[in-house]
């Protein structure tokens, strides 16, 4: 029996318990029933988790306990628990996307990413918090309340993906899946002292993955450690069939590039249009600092212009909304979820309207409203049409940096993360919040977020974000591990260290 | 300059079948018109040559054998639906009455 306490145990990272597991120092019912007791302690406050599966997830790491008893070979990642986004289908507990309008569905299928998760024996916690249809960057549009940062409860723990962050600064799992639709990994993860990765779009399946804009959204790993994602990375990625989207080739070596943090020689571009102006001092201060490490550490740093990121968000804010417009129309009352209004009386287009009106919040009506407009005809050319051609622009500034640099870096916000209900009836100040995230999503090539500080003026996480071409996810664990291990080297501790004891 | 009036935010509505109320009718007018004025730069950097992109990974035609497969379990279906009558989802009237 395990000599490790619970407090020690849900602080360690993911590798780290895969070897205390392997080598049988630790069982994962009780390290699950570590982050179950953990859950139980601090969720009330912090508010990451929707549902939570405590017996599936205490059978599943009792059966793993019990191959690995027998000397059955098992996935790296066999035993460790993780907390999953709403968004995502799996069978035995609901899936709602933080909306009201699915409450407590259950999905007859499992998506693929928790098909891989099992095959990999990972030990699914619950649900985790979200905006409404993952719109939003501060996780207060759920339809179930809002999520609290570990950092300071007053806060935000950003968005889309709050409640998959929030679930690791507070020790709850140490590992999360989020979804990545203009920043929702990425942003949450700088806002929360965490590591999160989007990689390249159609590296990792869609597939039960409730669409918000299926052009730019993607999955992906969200963890305390580079190597964590990189290991849960390699878990979920790979060609799928039944997402026609779905790169089928193999996996960049992203576990090989999490373990070498060699980057002597590596060209690092700095985006001049991702700086400056609307950047929190102690973000650029954090910011600065990490560039001159990156030069430190032998790699080659030059500025480069990225022209067309400057009109990313007004493109984004026309191509999202209309793609959702579309897919949200399944939301209808009259094949799964909410119906409202049936009285026997009422037509259907009246049910399908009361039904959308009481199932759905602020964001996601406003956003099926913007889109409506931006695909209505007379409107048409004009904001979806334009709004197409300048993807076409930012995928040929990218392909024009990536012609001289490996990869790019920017701050992953411009702000650390903000107060609860100091934006969200402010559409443009949210939307700001994701103005480094967005052309990665529209040019379709991967990015990472992860922590480098805290800035100096309120003592709150910075994220640095790392760009690299499509299916070249292996560099930005290459260039993570290594800014990592030179941060963990100067601080003496992982910056997580200092979150809270909450 | 956007102006979005309360009379479009109203059709949008309906086509998007959304049964606003009044305040809400008037929080949108002008709350979109505030987004998309932010937002119609877009048409000022792309010229007519300037091919559109409607996907990050262009692929054409992708197809799967043409082999059947079962569909969704009928139960797990009528588990997750509102409504549900003689094995089938019961839906509201769909037609008018006169």
């Amino acid at each position: 029996m395990s000599v490790i306490s619970d407090a020690d145990l849900v602080r360690q990272d993911a590798a780290t318990l895969s070897s205390a597991l392997s080598a049988g120092d630790i069982t994962s019912v009780e390290l699950t029933q570590a982050c179950l007791n953990r859950i139980s302690a601090v969720d009330g406050t912090i508010h990451a988790f929707l549902h939570v599966d405590t017996d599936a997830a205490l059978a599943t790491a009792q059966d793993v306990d019990r191959r690995r008893a027998a000397g059955e070979e098992l996935g790296r990642l066999a035993g460790v628990p993780l907390a999953l986004k709403d968004v995502l289908t799996m069978r035995g507990v609901p899936t709602t996307c933080g909306s009201r309008i699915l409450e407590g569905w259950p999905p007859p299928y499992d998506s693929t990413i928790v098909e891989r998760l099992r095959a990999a024996d990972v030990v699914i916690l619950g649900k985790t918090n979200m905006d409404e249809f993952a719109m939003g960057s501060s996780t207060e549009h759920s339809g179930y309340g809002p999520t609290r940062n570990p950092w300071d409860v007053e806060r935000i723990p950003g968005g889309s993906g709050g409640g998959s962050a929030a679930a690791l600064a507070a020790f709850e799992a140490p590992l999360a899946i989020g979804t990545d639709t203009g920043g929702s990994i990425r942003q949450p993860a700088s806002v929360t002292g965490t590591v999160g990765v989007k990689p390249t779009y159609g590296a990792v399946s869609r597939y039960g993955l409730v669409a918000l804009a299926s052009s730019l959204d993607q999955a992906g790993p969200c963890a305390r450690s580079v190597m964590d994602a990189a290991l849960l990375h390699e878990v979920i990625a790979g060609y799928d069939p039944r997402d026609s989207t779905s790169i089928n080739a193999p996996v960049p070596d992203v576990v090989a590039g999490a373990g070498n943090g060699d980057i002597r020689g590596m060209r690092i571009g700095l985006v001049r249009e991702l700086s400056g102006e609307g950047y929190q001092p102690g973000v650029r201060e954090r910011f600065d600092q990490a560039v001159a490490m990156l030069t430190d550490l032998g790699a080659e740093v030059v500025e480069v212009s990225c022209p067309h990121f400057d009109y990313a968000l007004g493109a984004y804010y026309l191509i999202l909304p209309s793609e959702a417009s579309s897919n949200l129309a399944r939301f209808d009352g009259m094949r799964y979820g909410l119906r409202a209004g049936d009285d026997g009386e009422a037509s259907v287009e009246e049910v399908m309207s009361r039904t959308r009106e009481v199932g759905f919040g602020a964001e996601v009506k406003r956003r099926i409203m913007l889109g409506t407009y931006a695909l209505s005809s007379g409107y048409y050319d004009a904001y979806y049409g334009q709004a197409q051609k300048v993807r076409t622009l930012i995928s040929r500034d990218f392909a024009a940096a990536f012609e001289t640099v490996d990869v790019l870096v920017s701050p992953t916000t411009p702000t650390t993360a903000f107060k609860i209900g100091e934006k969200v009836d402010d559409p443009l100040a949210m939307y700001l919040n994701d103005i480094a995230t967005i052309p990665v999503n529209l040019a379709g090539n991967c990015a990472m977020s992860l922590p480098i500080g805290l800035a100096r003026e309120d003592d709150l996480p910075v994220g640095l974000q790392i760009m690299a071409p499509a299916q070249t996810d292996d560099r930005l664990y290459r260039v993570g591990a290594a800014l990592e291990e030179a941060l963990l080297d100067k601080r003496g501790h992982a910056l997580i260290e200092e979150a809270p004891a909450l | 300059m956007a102006n979005i009036t309360r009379e479009q935010v109203q059709h949008l509505a309906h086509l998007a079948r959304l049964e606003l109320t009044e305040e809400e009718t008037a929080h949108y007018t002008d709350q979109l018109s505030a987004i998309v004025e932010a937002v119609e730069h877009v048409s000022e950097v792309a010229a007519d040559d300037i091919p559109p992109t409607s996907h990050p990974v262009p692929m054409t035609n992708v197809f799967r054998e043409d082999v059947a497969r079962p569909g969704l379990d009928r139960a797990d279906v009528q588990a997750g639906a509102p409504s549900w009558e003689d094995d089938r989802f019961r839906v509201p009237r769909i037609l008018d009455e006169d």
